[in-house]
């Protein structure tokens, strides 16, 4: 894995002080509390956490396709321009064109009422300018390029004639059509096989080659993490509890979160009769977040000012940066 | 596709069987009959009619008889409106509750469909509470309740349509009838259109749609309309049936020849004959309706496909 330093010129995206709330019968739910990150050109940022811990929200926040009781605040710049607070249609000419978004569960992603052809050219038709003809022999080429097999007849089927990889290929085909800067795959392996969650992986990895736009990769999934990302994030009740480059995560984990994760992956070298470790307690209400940190009713190491005491995200080696009060202590 | 049609058509028989022999028993299980005055006839004359419309035969073979005659496509005489057939009234009545049936159920898909959609974008606004509120009302007034509104305001006040009559079809006298066979079909047709698509639009593949950059525009028309028609399609089929055999209220109260009436006239004059005539039409009818909801289906769906 290529390891891109940090380059003067702007960042492709950069992320400042982010809050994303939702309004709900029984208050304010904050998913993603006060975020700030940059992603350079051709960087892969991965983004770790368990479920609730604000990451899809995170990414749904980048485009604006929170539901409709979502808000948000802060700074979003994509390529110096400000997406938070820009028109739908001006968001609409970045959606789909300069960022591409994979999600989830292929199964349900697509439209399955129209052909993949239709919803492959539409895309092209309608950033680009191309008649259907050309939308049409552009989308076949990307096909192959994710390796359909047969992609020119293929391309005429009906979402529910693939199979679930082979329906994730075409989400990332369609994401890629505009050959987009930035693309965004929430858990785009989750919802496979084993087998197909690596030959997924291993085509993101060829694509960005290919391609050399900066990929987000959100996933619980350590493994996939170690496969593709240049940076880490680790997410935690919607704040950033640690983010470093992948081999200084793995090899120096400073936070007691992201130390429990990293024992939490079962391993083929250590004993065999060793009980799997896993991080006892549950994610936080993002209802009622602590006034301390978010993570200290699991945390093994608390110290009394991590209930009163919000810790601060610092630098604590270049490129590395913790949110722990344990960090603090001299 | 011809070979399921086929299967489907033939898998109605059954269905005609047990809805005739129903509906055949249980007439001539209601007391009186077809001939009964107030002043009973003499024997004589009595004994004649029976005999010539086969009312003296023991039930199972007037059954019989009826099946057969129904298979060869023929429903028999009306009992009450002399010198005319079964199939005669139908085919006299029916054409004027279909022209009427038809343009009312394609005004309450085109208005109902546009507002429901309507309602579901603009969702828990003052336009969203205004259509469903018109919808509530518009189910709940009875139609005999507003066909003589509709009279009174666009024939007697305003003075612009006449306030009855059929005319031979003119244009004008099927405005009012058309409005009220609409208007409760619009209110149905708003509320699932409004609640199937707030539904698909939450849906995965929208957010797919809206994350490609579409305008809303092709969002609603191409990816979500499908997907939010098919409960309106499901709908529609036992609908158009029924709007399209005539209304008994609306035919009354607008003095329209159609075949609504023959509904109840028929049960309460106890005419045998044409009771069952328009039962068993009515059956057809639901049937091959419910049949082309099918075909619809296939056709918005490719999930859908029938061998």
């Amino acid at each position: 894995m290529p390891w891109i330093p940090k380059t003067a010129d702007m960042p492709l995206l950069e992320v400042n002080n982010l809050r994303t709330s939702f309004h709900t019968n029984d208050g304010e739910v904050y998913a993603v509390n006060d975020l700030s990150f940059s992603v350079e050109k051709g960087e892969t940022l991965g983004v770790v956490g368990e479920s609730g811990s604000g990451k899809s929200q995170l990414v749904l926040s980048i485009i604006n396709l929170l539901a409709s009781n979502g808000q948000l605040q802060g700074s979003i710049r994509f390529q110096g321009q400000e997406l938070v607070g820009m028109k739908p249609k001006e968001i609409n000419r970045i959606r789909g064109n300069r960022i591409g978004m994979i999600f989830q569960d292929p199964m349900t992603c697509l439209n399955g009422y129209l052909t993949v052809a239709r919803q492959m050219t539409e895309v092209l038709m309608h950033h680009q300018g191309l008649d259907y003809a050309s939308a049409k022999k552009c989308s076949i080429e990307m096909l192959d390029a994710v390796h359909i097999p047969d992609a020119k007849n293929r391309i005429d089927r009906y979402p529910h004639e693939f199979s679930g990889g082979m329906r994730q290929r075409v989400m990332i085909a369609m994401a890629l059509l505009c050959q987009p800067d930035l693309l965004i795959a929430d858990e785009p392996s989750t919802a496979l096989d084993v087998t197909v969650q690596a030959q997924i992986i291993q085509l993101m990895n060829e694509l960005q080659q290919e391609f050399g736009m900066s990929i987000i990769m959100i996933t619980h999934d350590l493994g996939v993490i170690a496969g593709i990302s240049d940076n880490v994030m680790v997410m935690y009740g919607g704040r950033i509890c640690e983010q470093a480059p992948v081999f200084e995560l793995f090899d120096n984990p400073r936070h007691p979160y992201t130390l429990g994760l990293l024992q939490s992956v079962p391993r083929l070298d250590t004993a065999g009769s060793a009980k799997l470790h896993s991080i006892p307690g549950n994610p936080p209400n993002l209802l009622r977040l602590p006034p301390g940190c978010a993570f200290v009713d699991r945390c093994q190491k608390g110290i009394p000012v991590c209930d009163q005491k919000q810790p601060r995200l610092r630098e604590i080696s270049p490129e590395h940066r913790v949110a722990c009060h344990l960090e603090e202590l001299p | 596709m011809l070979r399921y049609s086929f299967r489907r058509l033939l898998g109605a028989i059954p269905t005609l069987l047990i809805l005739m022999t129903l509906a055949f028993f249980m007439m001539r299980m209601a007391p009186g009959g077809p001939f009964d005055t107030e002043k009973s006839l003499p024997p004589e004359i009595q004994a004649n009619l029976d005999k010539k419309y086969h009312l003296d035969e023991p039930l199972i073979q007037q059954y019989g008889r009826y099946l057969l005659d129904v298979v060869r496509g023929d429903f028999g005489p009306s009992f009450q409106y002399k010198d005319y057939s079964v199939n005669e009234l139908i085919a006299t009545g029916f054409p004027v509750s279909l022209r009427l049936g038809l343009s009312a159920i394609a005004i309450a898909l085109v208005v109902g469909v546009g507002l429901g959609t309507i309602a579901a974008l603009r969702q828990n606004s003052s336009a969203d509470y205004t259509v469903m509120t018109l919808a509530m009302t518009g189910i709940s007034i009875p139609n005999f309740v507003l066909a003589p509104i509709l009279i009174l305001v666009f024939a007697v006040y305003l003075g612009w349509l006449p306030a009855g009559g059929w005319n031979d079809g003119a244009f004008k006298n099927t405005i009012l009838p058309i409005i009220g066979l609409a208007l409760p079909q619009i209110a149905y047709i708003s509320r699932l259109m409004r609640g199937s698509m707030i539904e698909v639009l939450r849906s995965n593949p929208i957010r797919t749609a809206r994350a490609k950059g579409l305008p809303e525009r092709v969002v609603i028309l191409r990816h979500a309309l499908k997907p939010a028609l098919l409960p309106v399609v499901s709908f529609l089929g036992p609908a158009t049936a029924a709007v399209i055999t005539g209304s008994v209220v609306i035919e009354q109260i607008f003095g329209i020849p159609g075949l609504g009436r023959y509904f109840v006239q028929g049960a309460l004059n106890r005419d045998y004959t044409l009771v069952m005539g328009v039962v068993v039409f009515y059956g057809i009818l639901i049937i091959l309706f419910n049949f082309i909801v099918d075909l619809v289906y296939a056709m918005l769906d490719p999930k859908v496909r029938y061998s």
